[in-house]
Parts: structure tokens; sequence; C-alpha cells
């Protein structure tokens, strides 16, 4: 099935507007609105005709021009060997540095989690939370994963700086 | 009789610790006051068999393992920072210092995915391609063997390290012949390769194949049908198909779960269309389909199958695609890399499973916007809190050794 | 058919008409002793982080073999004598490498292995986990240079590290003192 395809079916199925943008990109993706996210993606794993069991990637991407932080997801199916690419993004929210026991979530970026839906997710979301500053709604254990849980700030945006030093030792060369 | 009499540790099997406290309680009141508590212990960073750097915390009961929790990020090496600043052609070296032990694999992904958004997937020289993949399946043997040798000495036997370690060294002085470099190649570019192979090669890699091949059955019968490894590794750690798909697993350890899913087959890149080689599924010939045995079959079983792809690969090279002076096998790479703008999620079979390169680049510069790398070790891992629940801790190393998994592409 | 891959048999020189038993007495001095008692026997913590480790294990195999040299890993910094930092240090694992620096017991001795404990290797620019060198966090002894070392130059930075303990002296503060002759 194409894109085309599978945006018509979801957009039957949920009644969502499912956006297939013009590109001449070597893939073309369909864009959700995050408050849709959760009823198509229960549609995409478990309608029979679609039926994307496997969560490839799960990437951030920070679009700071366009003051958009992006979820994509890339999803492929066994049976039917057709794949989808679903994008979805939010408004850019500058997270504060250190995270501490009290975590207040409204100045993160929230999305949905689809880890319910896709346990591959679990990890993946976990690192967009700790490289991106990313909150996930529902997500069972959402805390950084490959950096120290003391480190400031959220490396892969395009506007982090450094900070001098990590437990007394010099970060720069 | 003597059959009927019991060893003095045998013991009933209707006792529960209940039962042995209350009975025990009988002699000495204070020990029906006893409890047990669960304890928490740290497979910490330093361990001889967790592969790498990986921290799992183990929550035990005695010896029972009733919950881990991998702490990941001991080598995150900012692969996915230095895609944003570096050209493409200079992110290649770090491509291959991502899963180290299949190095030319890594690039081989990365090149094809690059090649694809620049337009050039049908223009490379059929010789390039059957090169690319005889170096990526030599390494692809090369990254088992490790996996195969480590995996015995987990579980007790250093032997079949040893020999696999003697057979990896025959493969990485061919590549090194290749490529100069006996483990991070920086052999395989956008558009072609380095250099071409040297002359000589392809009869030095006949010599190999027939060598090699009565060593592998005798790894078999060492390690494979040895009735320890047995004992230790069927029907620990099933890895049940559902759980597998929904964690995102992938390579040997899917396979070993019973899914005939190869990427090479289904996404048909490079001329793996034009070789015939079969795909190993896990049949649980010794315990239930998916345990740790299965997985560590199919990676034998997949060793062989690369033999097959190289022979292949060289009758080609030595045939219809030999070589010729006014070959140039940088012919086709381009001066500037410079991708229109656009994304792409590029995916091939590492010896781990499904590595995946999802690219956007902007039009504009020769630097990728964002590079994310999806690395196979990264799912697989996840999946272990959950398959290992209830084993005993020499069963955990064994469950660890059987997904393979590299910490420096879990990392990044 | 002889193959170059076929490792065989190798053939070693027979001396047993050098041994007529003359040497049972050999006179020497507690320093050298001491100090070819602890070359001989360096014991590394198996200890590797990345793509180093791999060529560290292919050291200890077959082809180049370090147990000819005495080098046998064990387990548990307690035991060990040198620590081999084979591959990339970052700030999370910086803690438990001064820790087990700590553990260890003296004399202890560190070898650097590859690039990226050297200096950050090809991470120093960008790398924002990555410890620019581990010499930041603990002392080394010997830096072996390369991305990564073949086995050669590590056995090289075992034998610089073997050279460096034949020149250490037992009590090096009464050296000038005592006027021991000694160079």
């Amino acid at each position: 099935m194409t894109q085309i395809e599978i945006s018509d079916l979801l957009k039957q199925k949920v009644h969502v507007d499912a956006v297939v943008p013009e590109s001449d990109a070597a893939q073309a993706w369909i864009e959700l609105q995050p408050d849709y996210l959760l009823a198509c993606a229960d549609v995409l794993r478990s309608d029979p005709a679609l039926y994307f069991d496997h969560l490839a990637c799960l990437s951030g991407v920070d679009l700071p021009e366009q003051n958009k932080i992006v979820i994509v997801l890339h999803l492929y199916s066994y049976p039917f060997e057709h794949k989808v690419v679903i994008k979805y993004f939010t408004e850019r929210k500058t997270p504060p540095l250190l995270l501490n026991n009290q975590i207040d979530k409204t100045q993160f970026p929230i999305f949905p989690s689809v880890s319910g839906i896709w346990k591959t997710a679990i990890w993946h979301e976990r690192e967009a939370f700790d490289l991106f500053g990313i909150w996930f709604e529902n997500h069972p254990d959402l805390r950084r994963i490959l950096l120290p849980p003391d480190w400031e700030g959220f490396p892969l945006r395009k506007d982090y700086t450094l900070a001098e030093k990590y437990h007394d030792i010099q970060i720069e060369y | 009789m003597i059959a009927d009499m019991k060893s003095p540790l045998h013991l009933e099997p209707e006792l529960n610790p209940e039962e042995v406290l209350n009975r025990a309680s009988a002699f000495s009141p204070s020990l029906s006051e006893l409890n047990s508590e669960e304890m928490i212990l740290n497979m910490g960073p330093q361990h001889p068999s967790t592969h790498g750097v990986l921290r799992l915390e183990l929550v035990t009961d005695g010896e029972i393992v009733i919950d881990v929790v991998p702490h990941l990020g001991y080598l995150h090496r900012c692969f996915e920072k230095h895609a944003e600043k570096l050209s493409y052609l200079q992110i290649l070296p770090y491509c291959d210092r991502m899963d180290y032990l299949s190095a030319m694999n890594n690039e081989h992904t990365f090149v094809m995915g690059v090649e694809q958004m620049l337009g050039l997937k049908d223009k490379i020289p059929k010789r390039v391609e059957y090169i690319r993949v005889l170096v990526a399946e030599l390494n692809r043997i090369a990254s088992h063997l490790v996996a195969i040798g480590t995996y015995g000495m987990d579980i007790g036997a250093w032997t079949p390290f040893l020999w696999c370690f003697r057979d990896r060294g025959h493969i990485l002085n061919m590549l090194e012949w290749v490529s100069g470099a006996r483990m991070l190649y920086n052999y395989i570019w956008v558009g072609g390769l380095f250099y071409d192979l040297p002359p000589g090669f392809e009869e030095k890699c006949r010599e190999f194949i027939s060598y090699f091949k009565p060593k592998l059955s005798e790894l078999n019968t060492i390690l494979t049908e040895n009735e320890i490894f047995i004992s230790r590794t069927a029907n620990v750690g099933v890895l049940p198909l559902k759980v597998a798909i929904d964690y995102g697993v992938t390579g040997p350890a899917l396979r070993g779960s019973g899914l005939g899913w190869d990427l090479r087959k289904s996404e048909a890149y490079s001329v793996y269309p034009e070789i015939e080689f079969d795909i190993p599924v896990g049949q649980g010939l010794k315990g239930k389909v998916g345990d740790c045995w299965d997985r560590h079959w199919v990676r034998c079983q997949e060793i062989n199958e690369s033999l097959k792809i190289i022979e292949q690969c060289v009758d080609k090279l030595t045939g219809e695609h030999k070589r010729t002076t006014d070959f140039d096998p940088r012919a086709v790479c381009p001066k500037k890399i410079r991708p229109k703008a656009g994304e792409l999620y590029f995916r091939a079979e590492n010896p781990r499973g499904e590595l995946g390169y999802y690219i956007v680049a902007d039009g504009v510069s020769d630097i990728p916007k964002r590079c994310k790398a999806r690395a196979p070790s990264f799912s697989n891992l996840s999946v272990l809190p959950e398959i290992s629940r209830g084993v005993l801790i020499a069963d955990l190393v064994a469950i660890i050794g059987s997904l393979d998994i590299v910490l420096g592409e879990i990392d990044r | 058919m002889k193959s170059d891959f076929d490792l065989g048999n190798i053939d070693l020189p027979n001396r047993s008409h050098e041994k007529n038993g003359e040497s049972q007495v050999i006179v020497t001095t507690i320093t050298d002793l001491l100090n070819w008692a602890k070359k001989s026997s360096l014991w590394p913590l198996g200890f590797g982080l990345a793509c180093c480790a791999i060529e560290m294990m292919a050291t200890n195999a077959g082809h180049y073999d370090l147990d000819r040299f005495g080098v046998f890993p064990r387990g548990s910094p307690r035991q060990a004598d040198v620590m081999i930092v084979s591959g990339t240090v970052t700030f999370k694992m910086a803690d438990r490498i001064k820790r087990l620096f700590e553990q260890m017991a003296e004399p202890r001795y560190v070898i650097s292995m590859g690039s990226c404990s050297n200096c950050g290797g090809p991470y120093w620019e960008h790398g924002y986990h990555v410890v620019k060198g581990v010499d930041r966090i603990i002392p080394v002894d010997v830096y072996v240079p390369g991305c990564p070392p073949r086995p050669e130059a590590l056995i090289g930075g075992i034998l610089k590290l073997q050279e460096k303990i034949v020149g250490e002296k037992l009590y090096p503060e009464l050296d000038g003192l005592l006027n021991l002759g000694r160079k």
C-alpha cells in the first residue's frame, strides 16, 4: 500500500486529517496531529489490512528555525511487507537544564507515548527524552538512558552548549 | 537396595521453603522467625562476561533473578552529534566504530543510504558491488566467530574462544591486506571503494574457504553439540515470537524464535538478489523454539551461508567481473556529496540484526541535518528483562551471551 | 598441502646440553630481583571498554600470545597489577574507572591503549560525553597510540612498561644520600 492509500484508510477509520505533504524526496511521510496519535497508532497496529507490527525506529528531530520538535516513526509490517513513515510535531519549548526529583512537565514539549502499542518504543522514547528533552505522556519509565542522571542539558538540541566541568573533570579538549 | 537409597542431598520435591522452615523450627524455635529478603546485586560495568560496559542491576531472591534493570550509556560516544557537524564522508569512520566487530557492514549500510539519496543506486559498477558483499560477508563471519567464542568463554569453555580467534585472525589478515587496517577499515566509500582488491586476493579467499570448512565442523562438534553446552543453553531464555516482534528484536535472535526474516532477502539491496543462500531458522532442535541454543545454532549456520555467498562472489569476481587494468574503484565517487533536500531511512542486515540509518538532508550543505542510527543491539537488549524473570544468575549470563550485544552500537 | 593458514608445528632448538648444573647460585641485588619478578608477571585487569578491547582479546589469543610474557587477565582489581584502559572513557564511566584504580593494590601501573584513552581520539572535537584522555582521571605510565593499536603495538607497550619497571628503585629517596654508586 502506498502512503496515500494508508492515509486515506486512516482518514476513513479515525476521522482525522492525515496529510501527505508534497515532496520529491526519497521517501514520503504522513503527518499527524499528536492528539490523534494514539487512535491512529491503534489502527495502524491492529487493522487487518495494515498490521504494522514492527516499529523500526523512533527518532526525534530538532528544527529550531521552524520552532518545531518532530518525532518520526518508521513502521514496517512483517506479513504484508509494506511500510509507513509517521511524523508528528509540537512547539519547541526549552526545558530546564538539570533534572531533579520534581520535574515540571509543562516546560517540556509533550507527546503521547506509543510504548503501550509497540514495546520497542519504551527505550527509543527514553532516548528521545534523554537527548532532546521531550516528555512522553504515560510512559512506564521515563528517565535518562544514555547520559548520567545528573547531566545538564539535552545534547542533541541545536542550541546545546557544553558545561565547563562534570564532576571536576574538564569537558572541552 | 542401593537403587532405593536416596543421596543425603536429595530434597523431596513436595518441600517448599516454608515447609522446610516449619520442620526446622521444631528443632529450634528462633528459626521460625527467619524471613528472606530480596537482594539487589550489581553486575557492574566492569565484569568478565557482560560483553562490554553494561551495568545490570539484578533483584534476586537468593540465586533466582526476579528482575533485571539494564543501565546503559557507559560508552555513549555522541555519534549523532558528530553526524550533525561533519560531512558525509567524514562520518564514515564513526560509523565503523559503532559496531566495531562488523565495521564493513556498518559502512555498507550508511553508504547505500547516502547513495540512494544521491540517486547513484544503479550506477555503481558491478565489480564494486561484489567486492562490497565479499568483504561484508567476511566481516560477518568474523563477527559471528567472536560471538561464538565469547559465548563459549562465558559458559566456561576456553578452547572454542582460542579456536575462533585463531580463525578470525586469518580473516583479519585478509581484510588488512585489502584495506590497510585490521578492524576499523574506512574502506567502503560513497560511490565506490577506497582501493581495488589486491592481486591474488581471490585465490587466497578460496584457500581460506577450503581451510575453514573442516574447522567449522570441528567447532560445532566441540561446542554446539557438546552435552554440557546443551544442558546450559537449551530451554533457557526462551523468547516467544510475539514478544520478539513487539520489542523490535531482529537478526539471529528473531530467526532463532522461528521467523525466517532476513533483510538481505526482503529488502534485496546490493547484489544479494543474484546470490543464492538460505536463511537458517530456529526449530527447537534441542529444546524449545527460541531458546539460547537456537540463537547460537542460527549463528553457526549463518557462517555456513556466508561461506556460500563468498564462494559465489569470488566466482563472479574471477569470471564475469574480472579485474581489468582500467578499473577505477573511485570512478563514481562524487566530488561533493550534497543530496537533495529530503530524508531517507535505509536499513540492512548487520550480523546482529537490522541496522538502520535515518538521514535528513537539507539540500544546501554537505553536512547532514540529522543522522540517527538505529542499532540492532539496542532493541535486542530491551527484551532481556522480559525473558530472564525467574532464571538463575548463571542462566542470565547465558542469555546475555546468546543475544550477542555490542555496547558500542547500543550506546552509539 | 601446507597452506599459509595452517600454523603447524614449530621446531624448538634442543639446548639440553647447556644444562650442566653449574648455575645453582645467582648473585644479584634485591632491587633487580624484585623488578624482575614484577615485570615478568604483570597481571592486567580484564577491563575492555570498546574496540581496543577486541584487539586486546586478540592479543591474548593464539596469533599474538600474551601468556608468554606472563600476562594473564584477572577479573578483580584486587588481584591485578596493571590496568589496560582500552577504549573510549566516557563521563559516566569515569567515576568507575577511578574507583577501580583505587581498588588496585600497589605496585600498580596503567597502560592507556588507543587514541581514545590517550587524548579523546576521534571524538575530541564534538564528543560532549567523552573524557579527552584517561590521564585526566588516573595517572598513566605508558601510552600506546593507534586506533586501534595493532597487537604488536600493545605488546610493545607492555615491553615498554617492563623497561620502566626494570628502572625502578627500591628506595629512591636514599639514592644520593648513601651514595650507593648505582646509576
